[in-house]
């Protein structure tokens, strides 16, 4: 059986489109915060939101952030276009970053991105394919 | 310290005077980094950046900040701005610089961590 989903939400994230970044994990922990849930789970939900609607922002080529609440946790699927990451392990270290000059100016590519995700969520998976795209999914647990 | 206190303590003027100067401040922290600011930053924190586009609001709202401090006189954007008032945060400018502005509230008991 189908477990039950009390939301679902998707949000388009352009590609370089740095002046409404941030909308999608604001509105996120808006509709989070009205279904009641608080504390530790919505910083870290918020935390990894905005990290990885950046992330779409700063290094894809366009993709989308997928939002469904169950019961027992909150997950966060972001896909995107491309352009896929030649090497995960490499992506996935501190300090790594190849964000370009205009993301740097702004004050991103810090290389703190995929492992600030890997930190605030309960369950983290990274795939990822040269030449067609990243999926990330989360999940929070909720009790 | 409320942000009206720390208004005084560093003679900052506040760019957002609409809003309201009660809140607590717990902590306090310089970086201009948003990831890293992302991964250390906290709530009821003062913190202190040269950055002052959109993102920096965003990432101040989302980790529940008590207020943006600019050092050195420096502006924030009217688009920036009008989202920190959307949003009820609290940007500050200060004409001390960065280091300046945290030794003061260190000394007056901000800690680092709240």
């Amino acid at each position: 059986m189908a477990m039950m989903e009390l939301m679902k939400a998707v949000y388009p994230v352009e590609a370089a489109d740095y002046t409404s970044a941030g909308s999608a994990s604001a509105d996120i922990k808006r509709r989070l915060k009205k279904l009641g849930i608080t504390g530790d789970v919505l910083r870290r939900v918020a935390v990894a939101s905005y990290e990885v609607e950046l992330n779409l922002v700063i290094h894809s080529l366009g993709g989308e952030l997928d939002l469904v609440v169950y019961p027992e946790y909150v997950q966060l699927v972001s896909s995107d276009r491309g352009p896929g990451i030649p090497d995960l392990s490499l992506a996935m270290r501190e300090g790594w970053s190849t964000a370009n000059d205009e993301a740097r100016s702004l004050g991103f590519g810090a290389g703190m991105g995929l492992p600030n995700m890997k930190r605030n969520a309960d369950e983290f998976d990274i795939q990822s394919t040269v030449g067609v795209g990243t999926n990330i999914t989360m999940r929070f647990r909720l009790a | 310290m409320k942000v009206s206190e720390l208004c005084e303590l560093i003679q900052a003027e506040n760019l957002t005077p609409s809003l309201e100067e009660d809140r607590e401040i717990t902590c306090g922290y310089a970086c201009d980094l948003l990831s890293w600011v992302m991964a250390h930053g906290d709530e009821g924190m003062a913190w202190v950046t040269v950055q002052t586009h959109m993102n920096v609001v965003a990432v101040a709202v989302l980790s529940e900040m008590a207020c943006i401090v600019l050092p050195e006189g420096i502006r924030m954007e009217a688009e920036s701005l009008q989202k920190a008032n959307d949003e009820g945060m609290a940007v500050l400018t200060s004409p001390l610089t960065a280091y300046e502005i945290c030794g003061r509230m260190m000394a007056h008991g901000v800690a680092a961590h709240s």
